[in-house]
């Protein structure tokens, strides 16, 4: 399923917060968006949500997720928030669960085959044994597979994931992200997400788009977008770019003389 | 790291609990036994003692197609079936419906303080009764009920009108609180205010503000109980759907689920459920912000089981404090509102303390 932005223009409370946004990701491609704080990244997952509107195409899977019902839109798209709402005494199980919303009757309940999608899930990603946990009692890497449970279980083939590796440490960012790209390979995922850590936006995704200022001001691969001189002129910070083992961009921070 | 296709064979390990959170039928029929127990002793104790063997005989043979010699006096049979039954049905419904409300509304504010009264019904039915004490001529007993069921509707309906308009494109539920709040404050004037124009009916006043069911009878049971059946239905349907609200209202809209509607239905039949209970009773607190969470301590925090529950216990809870309002002092009776506060305080103090630790809300 492909994402497609053509001349998005989104405002919040008449600000503009995105303006002339193209975005192209194809069936099974991973997308990262990247850019300074406030560039409008947050946002524009949202738009390509349909839960922000806006002028401009927005298409997933040649819809427009604005113009479906809700159930509908929950069924093709996916989301997992960079701050999510957990109840803590929800358990990890039911909150798995939630992801079948699209699926079950408004006033209705979950059916055996919603709980054998949410126990497959957790199974997948190594989480079973905390099915029967609070939400409260796990630990930050914990929760975000969690989350990406719920996303998963909504079995939507275009996941958009808002800063999954938001206060993990290192290594809990490489295994949520290798995670992710097991699961887009495995199941077609067309996947974007928005990532603070460019070296690790550079490994993971195939193409990446760089906000600044709520326009596109690169996009591509990462060796074309990560450049010393576009982190210089967006972020304003002092990298050296080198290319890694695989030819991708690793960054390194340089303190400033 | 490779992600397993196919669930895994689990041959000796325990398996994960796979059922979701709902209400399970032990913690259920402990409820309704709790109730059943605090419903037999309200029609039994009290001025004039009755004999459990006949009661039971009583109720039965007034079940159609049901034929039984209670063995109860003349006497004895009205004050069962006109001063007991309608009283103890009513303190059931009036806490059922308070503590069914004050979970709706926990659910629908993301906030364990909220209870029934936070949006101007209370104020709003204070107006609305203090209206028909203070002008209208005649006896208040026919009146009051409607006027405070529409001022509670009306506060209510008031508070969601300014917060709404106020609140567009911002924090929707902050809004409506705040609203709630401003509509209370100004209700609670103009009833100040209608009650000083008419000094000499304070005493009717203030003994409804302090609730009670005390002239319960048929006709006002009727008079509620359609709106009750409605809200209770509405709102036991809508556990799942709270759930899903937990998480936000961005997020439930992620998940397919129209959370504005979700919303302004759970607001609307638990406010209806308000409304008749304040309607018939006065102002009675407490049992909206403590039930609910008494059951989430007890049974789990899902609102698939704290809204039966919260119904079942607010009844149960009611009950009693009904039969200790009306035997501790007898001949007198103390206010209901006082009994509540007075020992569900400690009880719920009892309950934080002995589940310290094992359930979050």
């Amino acid at each position: 399923m492909t994402v497609r932005v053509r001349g998005l223009d989104v405002d919040l409370a008449g600000r503009p917060v995105l303006r002339g946004i193209g975005l192209d990701v194809p069936a099974g491609g991973w997308t990262a968006v990247v850019g300074p704080n406030g560039a409008g990244k947050s946002t524009l997952l949202l738009a390509v949500l349909g839960l922000r509107a806006g002028r401009g195409e927005v298409a997933v899977a040649g819809r427009d997720p604005r113009a479906l019902r809700p159930r509908e839109r929950a069924r093709l798209v996916a989301y997992a928030p960079q701050h999510p709402g957990l109840p803590a005494g929800m358990t990890v199980f039911d909150y798995t669960l939630l992801g079948r919303s699209p699926y079950i009757p408004h006033l209705g309940r979950e059916s055996a085959r919603d709980r054998a999608v949410a126990g497959d899930v957790l199974d997948r990603l190594d989480l079973a044994a905390f099915a029967a946990r609070p939400l409260g009692e796990l630990s930050g890497g914990e929760r975000q597979r969690v989350v990406l449970a719920r996303a998963l279980a909504q079995q939507t083939s275009v996941l958009l994931l808002d800063e999954p590796t938001t206060a993990l440490d290192i290594g809990h960012q490489q295994q949520v992200l290798e995670l992710v790209d097991a699961l887009r390979a495995a199941d077609g995922l067309t996947v974007v997400t928005t990532l603070h850590d460019l070296t690790l936006a550079g490994q993971y995704a195939d193409s990446l788009v760089l906000l600044s200022g709520g326009r596109v001001a690169a996009a591509g691969p990462p060796g074309d977008v990560l450049t010393r001189e576009s982190v210089a002129e967006h972020f304003g910070a002092r990298v050296r770019v080198a290319p890694g083992p695989d030819g991708r961009p690793v960054l390194s921070p340089e303190r400033p003389c | 790291m490779t992600v397993r296709p196919v669930r895994r064979k689990r041959a000796l390990d325990v398996p994960a609990p796979r059922a979701a959170a709902r209400l399970r039928p032990l913690p259920l029929a402990a409820a309704l036994a709790v109730l059943a127990a605090a419903l037999l002793a309200g029609l039994l104790v009290g001025a004039a003692g009755l004999p459990l063997g006949g009661v039971l005989r009583a109720l039965a043979d007034a079940v159609p197609g049901v034929r039984l010699d209670s063995g109860l006096t003349g006497v004895e049979r009205n004050v069962l079936f006109e001063l007991r039954l309608p009283r103890v049905l009513m303190g059931a419904l009036v806490g059922g419906m308070l503590a069914l409300a004050g979970a709706g509304y926990q659910g629908v504010f993301r906030n364990p303080l909220a209870d029934p009264y936070l949006l101007g019904a209370a104020a709003g039915a204070g107006v609305g009764a203090t209206l028909v004490i203070v002008a209208v001529p005649g006896d208040p007993a026919v009146g009051v009920p409607l006027a405070a069921f529409a001022g509670a509707l009306g506060g209510v309906f008031l508070a969601y009108a300014l917060g709404s308009t106020a609140g567009r494109g911002g924090s929707g539920v902050a809004t409506l609180v705040l609203a709630g709040v401003a509509v209370s404050s100004f209700l609670a004037a103009v009833q100040t205010f209608l009650q000083q124009l008419k000094t000499d009916e304070l005493q009717r006043i203030y003994a409804w503000v302090l609730g009670g069911v005390g002239s319960a009878d048929w006709r006002s049971l009727a008079l509620v109980a359609p709106y009750a059946a409605v809200s209770t239905v509405v709102l036991l349907l809508h556990g799942r759907l709270l759930d899903v609200l937990a998480v936000g209202d961005e997020e439930a809209s992620a998940l397919g689920l129209s959370a504005a509607r979700v919303r302004l239905t759970v607001l609307v039949a638990a406010s209806l459920a308000t409304a008749s209970a304040v309607a018939v009773s006065g102002l009675i607190g407490f049992v909206g912000v403590v039930v609910p969470h008494v059951v989430r301590r007890l049974a789990g925090g899902s609102y698939r089981i704290v809204l039966p529950l919260s119904l079942i216990g607010g009844a149960a809870f009611l009950t009693l404090a009904d039969l200790l309002a009306r035997t501790v002092i007898a001949p007198g009776e103390l206010p209901l509102g006082v009994v509540t506060a007075f020992v569900g305080g400690p009880f719920f103090v009892v309950v934080l303390r002995a589940t310290r630790g094992t359930v979050q809300t």
